[in-house]
């Protein structure tokens, strides 16, 4: 007899399959090359970062010390002094979490009004699509940084204040980003299959339009926090981000300007943080984006 | 939700108590009057996806919709499962309006009709896994959705629980179907729509779902909506065939009557092109059974909308829609249950009539009938 | 049956009367247009060089029209795409032989190949869209072709014209003047084909041409194609999955099944009396007007393979409702079964006794 009873699997599981295929995906960012060196170095500056805010530095950040001005490293300023005699390693690292700070809020304020935005255009399309699109152009059309300038000049200084103009300079951007796929995802046989199960309208733009369009999402996610950082820096550079004599690395490389001739570690140090912390930053976007791919776990 | 009886149609010819939309008891499961579609389309006009095409599906009984691309029947699914609206016309689904229902109603309907697709891995999100794509369906409609009940429905549709913790990229395209199915099952409704839900797979895969659907239909007591364009399966399967062509219903009827003793040119058609030769008889043979195209669905021939490729056609089908009536019956023919065979072709009704007018007396057929008396008299005889 | 009085030995053997014997034997005395021998193609893949085809025999004839059929991973558009030297990058011929009247076009000059691709093998693939240049004229589409391979413009001219008379266009000469996305899909599906015969080749290849289109417009198509087969004694190599179009328009019948050709057959004889178990299962399967109605269908059970992981011995042998102990150890070369080829241990009959019969199907006569 050839035909099988019905109620039995037919196609039954390879052996070979492990029962939950579930794996992390910084564990899938980790076997990525380019993933791996960015989560290292990413760690390693917060971890930098969290000792700057929590003072757990060798000498005071703000301390100044007028017998050491414009040291070079050494086994007591391991990074030199600038020309008041703070301790740069210690600015540094409290310049690091300045930057992460203002970086991280900004980006998130940007990514989830931008996302938003850009996702109601891309699934209701129609006025709806009309509407952000012209705001996106609108915003886009102003150079970022003058925008930005614009924006801290409205609302004052402060770090909160310097993390909502690097926002608004970067919704435009996770706007057109995610409006794109949701386009696509919009039109997918599987969301309306969700309209015809009955799925909540909120549910299916949560659980099934999001989920499809967060990889290119979470990699600007990265990338624009690279550029946040330079953004702070160019903003406190300008006098118009963090306020002497609080350290931000931009803050630093402006201070810097006048004494790099004979003292290079002045620039140096906080320049190499900016590089390196957007370096990093961009290697975990590459990292996360082809581990975003669930295609990427095998067939089996 | 009651209906709104619309005064404008003509009078139908159904029986009279299947008209009291008050009796449950006679409530079809499906009740499409009049409905048109029409899709504006830049560059192309307006297209009719969908032209005055009523059709109604007794409890547990499967329809068969068979026709070309372009003739419509998706559109049709998509009706049924308001995935959009008519521009005019109701659609009933257990005696709840579907085009006009609102937020609760919408709900309680959800949990009446679903619908399969025809591509499985399109139609499952790619980002969820097996168990979670079917919990969610349990959760969103209040249902207890727990491992225990997502293994009961991957059980149904014969896939074994170990497969919950799945991907859909991760499963064969028979096991994404078998999914398909088990979500659409999820909120146990009493009408599935299938559009083409074999018609992306292997061809050793095809057995297998068609039998699990004669096995839920056995089971679970559904009213079945089979939309394929291969009159071999939806002969296999359903009780009754419609065969659609330009947005029309052409021919409906018992699934033999109209899969083995078509009446419509087109059908014939559709017959000659899609049934597996028999390899008794010898090769099928290619010669083309109708000629040109599909014409344009934004500009329909005038009349019948088969005439310019129709070999019977006459003057008389370039000018006048044949509305889809009763085929004119010679004592009382078909299977108990099933619903009447009904013909839009003018020069078949003639003919058919003629044959009929010949049988009442006792002499022979005259020759130029003969062969649709042929058929009417085999037909009846059994 | 197809009527070919130019071929006596093609309809001999087609007939099933062809006699039994050694590999070659088999084969009518003539040589046949194309032969592939022993074809094994691979592509590169991150954990290593999988094999598509293992070994794949065929033979075309002037004047016939051989269908290979097989489910998605079977390697049915692999060889195609090996056979016209087509493969995509990453995939290459690595053993056999593709004989185009005795050349082997595996270890021809590159130079010389492309000659032969077109000017002696035409190829229509599936999807009509794709395949025409949107932005070129139809006339341009077709001659192009015919320029590169040395014609005068003037006689690729009038080839075109002719060309496109032949596939059954209407009106060429106003065809020639227009773009694609003016036609139907089948006009479409009927302008790629004139592109291919356009050269006069020896062999058209067809990869699942008339999948996209209707039943009807489908039907029209095989019927072009048969006549030029026989007008032009072309030899047709037609890819496909589906048996109906099989049983319309094929002389002859390769089953594919991972990789391999399971099954050689007469049309006829193949849907008669399938001599390999994958082929017996497959027909069974199909929903034919003698299964009664709404009853289960045979199928055939456990899933499909996968090239990557092949077990030892036949590969259809975990699927298979006859194995014995020796199908999961030696895998079956293409054996002589009467007048077809079957890589199975065991004739039909040895195994159509033990069955228990589910369907009204009928029995091989």
């Amino acid at each position: 007899m050839s035909i099988q009873p019905l109620a039995t699997e037919t196609e039954p599981v390879p052996a070979s399959t492990p029962a939950n295929t579930r794996t992390r995906l910084l564990t899938r960012v980790w076997h990525d090359r380019n993933g791996r060196i960015g989560l290292v170095v990413t760690g390693v500056l917060v971890l930098v970062a969290l000792l700057g805010a929590v003072g757990a530095v060798p000498h005071d950040p703000i301390a100044q010390h007028p017998d050491d001005r414009l040291q070079g490293p050494s086994g007591t300023y391991w990074f030199g002094t600038d020309q008041f005699g703070r301790d740069i390693a210690a600015r540094v690292a409290v310049g690091i979490w300045t930057s992460l700070r203002v970086a991280v809020l900004s980006v998130a304020i940007a990514t989830v009004i931008g996302s938003v935005l850009g996702i109601c255009a891309g699934f209701f399309r129609g006025w709806v699509d009309q509407a952000v699109s012209r705001f996106v152009d609108i915003l886009f059309a102003f150079p970022a940084i003058l925008l930005a300038l614009a924006v801290v000049t409205a609302l004052g200084t402060g770090w909160q204040n310097t993390a909502i103009a690097i926002a608004v300079v970067y919704t435009p951007i996770f706007a057109r980003v995610s409006r794109g796929p949701t386009l696509s995802v919009g039109n997918a046989e599987y969301i309306k299959a969700q309209r015809v199960l009955g799925t909540p309208l909120p549910r299916i733009m949560l659980r099934h339009v999001l989920p499809n369009v967060s990889a290119p999402i979470v990699v600007q996610v990265t990338l624009a926090l690279s550029w946040a950082i330079l953004t702070e820096s160019s903003l406190s550079f300008l006098g118009l981000g963090t306020q002497p004599p609080a350290a931000s690395l931009g803050l630093m490389v402006s201070d810097a300007r006048s004494t790099v001739a004979n003292a290079w570690w002045t620039l140096t140090f906080p320049a190499l943080a900016i590089v390196v912390a957007v370096i990093a930053l961009n290697l975990l976007g590459d990292g996360l984006r082809s581990a975003l791919d669930p295609r990427r776990e095998s067939r089996s | 939700m009651r209906r709104t009886r619309d005064t404008a149609e003509p009078p139908r010819s159904l029986p009279a108590d299947t008209e009291n939309a008050g009796a449950t008891g006679g409530t079809p499961a499906i009740d499409v009057r009049g409905v048109v579609r029409h899709y504006r389309s830049a560059g192309r006009g307006t297209v009719h996806a969908l032209d005055d095409v009523s059709v109604r599906v007794e409890r547990g009984r499967v329809l068969g919709v068979v026709g070309e691309s372009g003739c419509g029947k998706s559109t049709l699914a998509r009706l049924l499962t308001r995935l959009e609206r008519p521009d005019a016309g109701s659609v009933e689904v257990l005696g709840a309006r579907v085009d006009t229902a609102k937020r609760g109603a919408l709900r309680r309907l959800r949990r009446t009709i679903q619908l399969v697709f025809q591509d499985p891995y399109a139609s499952l999100d790619p980002r969820q896994r097996t168990g979670a794509a079917l919990a969610e369906v349990l959760a969103v409609h209040g249902l207890p959705s727990g491992p225990d009940q997502v293994a009961a429905l991957l059980e149904q549709v014969g896939l074994v629980p170990a497969l919950a913790e799945r991907y859909p990229h991760q499963l064969s395209g028979g096991q994404r179907q078998r999914l398909g199915i088990a979500r659409a099952l999820a909120v146990r409704p009493e009408v599935l729509v299938l559009d083409e839900p074999v018609s992306a797979l292997d061809v050793s895969v095809r057995a297998e779902i068609m039998n699990l659907l004669v096995k839920l239909r056995e089971e679970l007591g559904l009213t079945f909506v089979f939309i394929s364009h291969d009159l071999g399966m939806v002969r296999h399967f359903a009780d009754d065939i419609a065969v659609m062509y330009l947005g029309k219903i052409v021919e409906v009827g018992p699934w033999d009557a109209v899969s083995d003793e078509p009446l419509h040119p087109y059908t014939k058609a559709l017959q000659a092109a899609v049934l597996l030769p028999d390899p008794a008889q010898g090769q099928g043979g290619v010669e083309a059974v109708v000629t040109g195209e599909v014409p344009d669905a934004a500009a329909p021939p005038s009349g019948c909308r088969f005439h310019p490729r129709c070999p019977l056609a006459e003057d008389v089908c370039r000018t006048d829609e044949p509305a889809l009536l009763p085929v004119p019956r010679v004592g009382a023919a078909g299977t108990p249950g099933s619903g009447e065979h009904r013909l839009a072709c003018h020069v078949m009704r003639r003919r058919l009539a003629e044959a009929a007018d010949a049988a009442q007396s006792p002499s022979q057929t005259t020759a130029d009938t003969a062969g649709a008396a042929v058929r009417v008299e085999k037909k009846t005889g059994e | 049956m197809k009527h070919d009085p130019n071929t006596p030995q093609g309809s001999a053997y087609r007939n099933g009367t062809a006699p039994a014997g050694p590999a070659e034997a088999v084969r009518p005395a003539r040589e046949p247009v194309l032969a592939v021998r022993g074809l094994r193609t691979a592509v590169r893949t991150a954990s290593g060089p999988l094999e598509i085809l293992r070994g794949v025999d065929l033979d075309v004839e002037r004047g016939e029209t051989v269908a290979v059929v097989g489910e998605s991973g079977s390697g049915k558009s692999f060889t195609a795409l090996s056979v016209a030297g087509l493969l995509p990058g990453g995939a290459e011929v690595t053993d056999g032989r593709v004989l185009l009247e005795g050349r082997d076009l595996v270890t021809l000059p590159e130079e010389e190949r492309r000659r032969i691709r077109g000017a002696e093998i035409g190829m229509v693939y599936q999807d009509p869209m794709t395949s025409l240049n949107p932005v070129m004229r139809i006339g341009k589409q077709v001659t192009e072709g015919l320029r590169a391979h040395g014609w005068s413009k003037e006689a690729a001219h009038e080839r075109a014209l002719d060309v496109l008379g032949e596939v059954g266009l209407p009106s060429p000469r106003a065809l020639m003047r227009q773009y694609p996305h003016q036609l139907s899909g089948g006009m479409r599906q009927r302008v790629l084909i004139a592109c291919a015969l356009a050269p006069r080749p020896k062999v058209l290849i067809a990869d699942e041409p008339t999948t996209a289109l209707d039943v009807t417009i489908q039907q029209q198509i095989l019927a072009t194609v048969s006549r030029l087969r026989d007008e032009y004694g072309l030899a047709v190599v037609w890819i496909t999955h589906d048996l109906g179009v099989v049983a319309r328009i094929a002389d002859r019948v390769a089953v594919m099944y991972a990789g391999r050709v399971a099954e050689l057959s007469g049309t006829r004889r193949l849907f008669t009396a399938p001599q390999h178990p994958y082929t017996d299962g497959l027909l069974r399967s199909l929903p034919t007007p003698a299964h009664p109605h709404q009853a289960p269908l045979p199928q055939i059970g456990g899933s499909p393979i996968l090239l990557s992981d092949l077990p030892r011995g036949c590969p259809f042998a975990a699927r298979c409702p006859h194995r014995a102990d020796h199908c999961t150890t030696e895998e079956p070369p293409l054996l002589d079964r009467d007048s077809s080829r079957a890589a199975c241990w065991f004739p039909r009959n040895e195994w159509t006794g033990k069955r228990l019969e589910v369907t009204g199907r009928a029995q091989d006569a």
